[in-house]
């Protein structure tokens, strides 16, 4: 064994913050349905107690081995519109207060798949659900909701776009004394992938297996660290770091994930290869934009580098693991970044820069605070524009906004722990008002029609 | 076999091996090889270690260490080897 080698991991792990994000355990409900909710109900509550007893006392045990920190342990579910639908109840929020009862029982900080998928319609579980997420967010603790409103093959359902916008708003009305928390828990996605271990998106999608053991991993601080020894040099020798970078970050989650399967009896499914930035110093994916040359991200030529980024992550990444899934790429939620505050407190970084850079990295307008007076419409319209650079460029983009009550342009959000602070950004103000009040579906691309 | 690595950092001193293989000793821990050296001023020393023979758990064995640590005024980890092998080659 190399000294160097043992050192410069023990270095990646003190110094700059590498660390395993989550372990996501996907549980399929689909065995739980039943035509009486209560009976329903019960059945959720005793599999997600059953097989996730050992979760996060198997994450630990890994954690002291190998001394590498897994930051959350978390569960995600088959989508509750599918189960709760089969019920004839008029309101789904009493399935979420059993997914918060049993996160809390197993101890996990998270549960996602509060969701629903109405890309090109919706049954009736869906729309109930959708109806139910504002009080089901703000009457919970740790339970996470998604909307899926358009996919490369489906198109956009504005119908859902339209209801959704809506539906953040009173998200944020009913958690006005946490300034609109509800809302960092909700994600309206384009092209929702059904493995993604990340939250606020995560859900256990239909075509998943009973039940999996899925690992994201992180990392900024080590790749921002091992591009500093490049400084100056060409764009090749920074592609090529970044692979490497994300060669041995994503090592790190294939051997997490491997052992948390053996030991919880669980296969494995995927690992995520995401770089996601936390607000602690040294853990930003805006300062490794910087450290390629930028003054300020946000300006001329972010883009390009965030593209360079994400892909660089992405080639490092496959041949690490296994399976490769989930979103994969570099996240950008502001929030949660403490270069990406810098600049829009700087005003180098606005929402239309943010909106060009979804269209090359791996989420979408994420973890954004807007004027609490933002109108429903405006949030729609944002929901449908990343839908479109989704639909149109076959990839994932996602809108978690909060609409923060009562603040202003320039005013900072607190939200704490994780979640970070937020500065409030300017939205454009002329109206979307009769572009979304059309509704219907946006039809799906030519480039869907593959067979 | 369970092998682990086991690290220690710190400003070098009088007594530094000795406390630490003795510390070894009484949780019955192997030493299979040992590096040592002194890199920027910092003694830095680096073991593989076999845990078979172990009495105590490796949440127990992480602590005794790291309190030894602060004993010697040194930093001590033990982590288990597949964290190190798994990141550098596939």
């Amino acid at each position: 064994m190399e000294t160097n080698k043992i050192l410069e991991t023990i270095r990646m792990i003190e110094e700059e913050k590498l660390d395993i994000r989550t372990i996501t355990m996907g549980i399929s409900l689909l065995d739980c349905i039943d035509a009486d909710g209560k009976k329903a109900r019960e059945k959720i509550y005793d599999k997600i107690t059953r097989k996730a007893e050992h979760l996060v006392k198997v994450g630990q045990e890994i954690e002291t081995e190998y001394g590498i920190p897994i930051i959350h342990k978390r569960i995600a579910v088959t989508p509750i519109s599918l189960i709760a639908g089969a019920t004839d109840e008029k309101d789904y929020v009493a399935f979420a207060k059993t997914l918060d009862e049993a996160s809390k029982a197993v101890g996990v900080n998270f549960v996602g798949g509060f969701s629903a998928l109405v890309q090109k319609g919706y049954h009736k579980g869906d729309h109930i659900l959708i109806q139910s997420i504002p009080e089901a967010l703000a009457t919970t603790e740790r339970v996470c909701s998604s909307v899926n409103v358009g996919s490369t093959r489906t198109g956009i359902n504005m119908d859902a776009v339209k209801e959704m916008g809506e539906v953040i708003k009173k998200t944020a009305e009913l958690t006005a004394d946490e300034h609109g928390l509800g809302c960092a828990k909700l994600v309206v996605f384009a092209n929702a992938v059904e493995d993604n271990p990340f939250m606020a998106g995560a859900f256990h999608g239909v075509g998943e297996a009973d039940c999996v053991i899925n690992v994201g991993v992180s990392g900024p601080g080590v790749v921002k660290r091992a591009l500093e020894k490049v400084k100056g040099e060409s764009f090749d020798v920074v592609a090529e770091t970044v692979k490497k970078t994300a060669f041995k970050i994503t090592r790190m989650g294939q051997l997490v994930g491997q052992e948390a399967s053996k030991r919880l009896g669980v296969p494995f499914g995927i690992v995520d290869l995401s770089l996601a930035p936390t607000p602690a110093i040294g853990d930003s994916v805006a300062h490794i934009l910087e450290e390629m040359g930028l003054e300020s991200v946000g300006t001329h030529g972010t883009t390009a580098a965030l593209a360079l980024l994400n892909d660089a992550v992405k080639k490092g990444g496959v041949m690490a693991c296994g399976h490769v899934g989930g979103l994969s790429g570099a996240f950008i939620p502001v929030s949660e970044d403490a270069g990406m505050i810098d600049a829009v407190n700087r005003g180098s970084l606005n929402l239309e820069k943010l909106e060009a850079m979804t269209a090359i990295c791996s989420v979408g307008l994420d973890m954004i605070a807007v004027p609490g007076d933002t109108p429903a419409e405006t949030i729609s319209a944002m929901i449908a524009d990343e839908a479109a650079i989704g639909v149109i460029n076959n990839k994932t983009t996602a809108v978690r906004v909060i609409p923060a009550p009562g603040k202003a342009v320039g005013e900072m959000v607190e939200f704490g722990g994780l979640l970070g602070r937020a500065p409030v950004m300017a939205v454009n103000s002329y109206s979307s008002a009769d572009f979304i009040a059309r509704g219907g579906h946006i039809p799906a691309p030519i480039h869907s029609f593959k067979n | 076999m369970v092998k682990a690595i086991l690290t220690v950092i710190g400003k070098d001193n009088i007594g530094i091996i000795a406390g630490v293989s003795q510390q070894l000793a009484d949780l019955k821990i192997n030493i299979l090889d040992v590096s040592q050296t002194i890199m920027n001023g910092y003694f830095t020393m680096m073991m593989m270690l076999d845990l078979s023979k172990a009495s105590e758990s490796f949440e127990t064995i992480k602590k005794a260490l790291a309190e030894k640590g602060v004993e010697l005024n040194v930093q001590i980890k033990i982590q288990h080897e597949d964290i190190f092998n798994s990141m550098h080659s596939l």
